[in-house]
């Protein structure tokens, strides 16, 4: 699998993919944490839907990271992306005969593929994770916003539990995007799919009753990212959201292993 | 993976292999062996089931029925054979974004081949200068290079090349010839298709020909073309006398068709002179007459009815 892990680093680690993907998510982490720290005090919210994040969260343990939190759907609609073009291109290229013919065992190779993107998805969240402290010590003095509890023991954990919580969230949305990739086999297909879902369906499902996105499986991976929310809580989230991930994994699994190679 | 094949008389041996989508036989029952060190074409139309059949020799597809057997070990179970083969199927297939060198690095690094072999190749099939250039600035014969490379990759025992020669110039075509012949000179055994036989005949030894699905024959190319009948191609000043003389060899008992423009008639050699006399009193003029044996492609579109 560890050769598998490292074919695949080759291709992920072109410059225009590894550069791409680091400015479209830090687009949206940095462009919220300036909005969320700049419009502090704004009467029309500085959060998600005119929510409005005050003093009192941003200068607790978890204020370096609120920030950040917020973008979960943003950072794993990145990772969607990512790995439903990494998953289906093989198909589209006519290369995943190539790596069959070298590395038979396809689950090993399935494997090693998940492996190499999640290092890939770890990597994004680093990024954007510092990046957005970094902004938001940066913006904290003009903002009036003490951290004097961001990087206390207290702080430096709540920062560990969220990049773990933002981990978990872009892993969860990348198996959606492997999932989508290997039942659509066409990376167009499959990013526009998973698109249209997360920003647009289940936003529309809501509309149709309040209660469907405690069930929807973005809804859950969001939720994750933000350790939990008010109509959410996190351990139903986490539940709802690793079976959803199992489901997708199994589908991935049985589709990739015994489905004919005929492009 | 094993690296101990044990040791056989046949790289690939196919026993009644046959591939069903729905109603459709892609491969009916193929029933062939390929003996090992030998040089193998593989023919038949388009559609007449070769790529299935390549594939499942690869693992990549699943037979519906029938068995067989690469390098002494059963296609259920690639893992076993496929580090001792390399193959090239319907055409390269790359990362066009990434460069040749990188993407060989790719499968080598998949494969547990040392990188040096990446260069070793690149320079063998004449990509030296270019392999650091993307895969999708490369021309089509480019292309067809570096699959060649990829499938050399694990230097291996069994060769499986699916239309090598494909958009490559003629010096291009004579490189690969002759790549096929020093490779098999070492003793590896080389599995091919092409829509070039006269290439075919003059590199292979054994061949396996396809139509529809069906085997049509497998064996020693000598075999094949020693069973053919002689032929007298004919040609005549005015196209439409063509039937005529088509007419008169049947009425003499010979079997005649026409063909882009040329009557093809079985029969002796010999015969060849009175037809002459029979045409002439006819009124036909011939402008060609001549007796053949079938080669290759002649014997092809005969078996499988291509044309």
């Amino acid at each position: 699998m560890l050769r598998v892990f490292l074919a695949e680093w080759r291709k992920l680690r072109r410059p225009v993919l590894v550069l791409g993907s680091l400015a479209s998510s830090l687009f949206f982490t940095v462009l919220v944490t300036v909005f969320m720290f700049k419009n502090i005090d704004n009467p029309q919210g500085n959060a998600d839907r005119g929510a409005s994040i005050g003093r009192p969260i941003l200068e607790s343990a978890s204020g370096s990271i609120t920030a950040v939190s917020q973008v979960g759907l943003f950072l794993g609609i990145t990772a969607l992306c990512i790995f439903a073009a990494q998953s289906a291109q093989e198909y589209t290229y006519g290369t995943l005969r190539n790596l069959l013919v070298r590395q038979p065992a396809r689950l090993k190779l399935l494997a090693g593929k998940f492996a190499a993107m999640k290092s890939f998805a770890l990597l994004i969240a680093v990024v954007n994770i510092s990046v957005s402290i970094a902004i938001a010590f940066s913006l904290s003095d003009g903002a009036k916003v003490s951290t004097a509890m961001w990087f206390t023991s207290e702080g430096l954990a709540a920062i560990g539990r969220s990049s773990l919580n933002i981990f978990i969230s872009i892993v969860y949305f990348g198996v959606l995007g492997i999932t989508l990739g290997l039942i659509f086999r066409s990376p167009i297909s499959s990013i526009s799919i998973g698109v249209i879902w997360s920003l647009i369906l289940e936003g529309l499902l809501f509309f149709v009753n309040e209660n469907i996105p405690k069930w929807t499986p973005v809804s859950q991976f969001n939720t994750i990212a933000a350790g939990g929310s008010a109509d959410i809580s996190y351990t139903h989230a986490l539940t709802l959201g690793t079976s959803y991930v199992f489901l997708g994994t199994i589908i991935s699994a049985i589709l990739f292993a015994k489905r004919d190679v005929a492009n | 993976m094993s690296t101990n094949a044990p040791v056989i008389n046949n790289a690939i041996e196919v026993h009644g292999l046959t591939k069903r989508y729905k109603n459709l036989a892609a491969l009916s029952e193929a029933t062939f062996s390929v003996p090992t060190g030998t040089i193998c074409g593989f023919v038949g139309p388009n559609g007449a089931g070769k790529t299935t059949t390549i594939r499942m020799l690869l693992g990549l597809i699943t037979p519906t029925e029938g068995s067989a057997q690469v390098l002494g070990f059963p296609v259920s179970e690639p893992e076993k054979y496929l580090s001792l083969v390399g193959a090239m199927i319907e055409g390269p297939a790359f990362y066009p974004a990434l460069t040749g060198i990188e993407n060989l690095r790719v499968l080598a690094t998949m494969g547990d081949i040392p990188q040096e072999r990446v260069s070793e190749l690149i320079d063998l099939v004449g990509l030296q200068g270019r392999g650091g250039d993307k895969y999708k600035t490369y021309s089509l014969g480019m292309k067809q290079r570096l699959g060649i490379a990829a499938a050399l990759l694990p230097n291996p025992q069994l060769l499986i090349l699916d239309e090598p020669t494909n958009g490559l110039d003629p010096e291009g075509i004579q490189e690969v010839r002759d790549l096929i012949k020093k490779l098999a000179s070492q003793g590896k055994t080389i599995f091919v298709s092409s829509h070039l036989l006269s290439e075919l005949e003059i590199i292979s030894e054994y061949i396996v020909m396809l139509r529809k699905g069906e085997v049509v024959f497998s064996g020693p190319i000598g075999e094949l073309l020693i069973a053919q009948k002689p032929t007298i191609i004919v040609k005549t000043e005015v196209i439409s006398d063509l039937e005529k003389v088509v007419a008169i060899a049947h009425a003499a008992g010979h079997p005649a068709v026409i063909r882009h423009g040329e009557a093809h008639i079985e029969g002796p050699h010999e015969w060849a002179a009175t037809l002459n006399r029979s045409a002439f009193e006819a009124g036909i003029v011939l402008s060609q007459l001549n007796p053949t044996t079938p080669n290759l492609e002649e014997t092809f579109f005969e078996m499988t009815g291509a044309r």
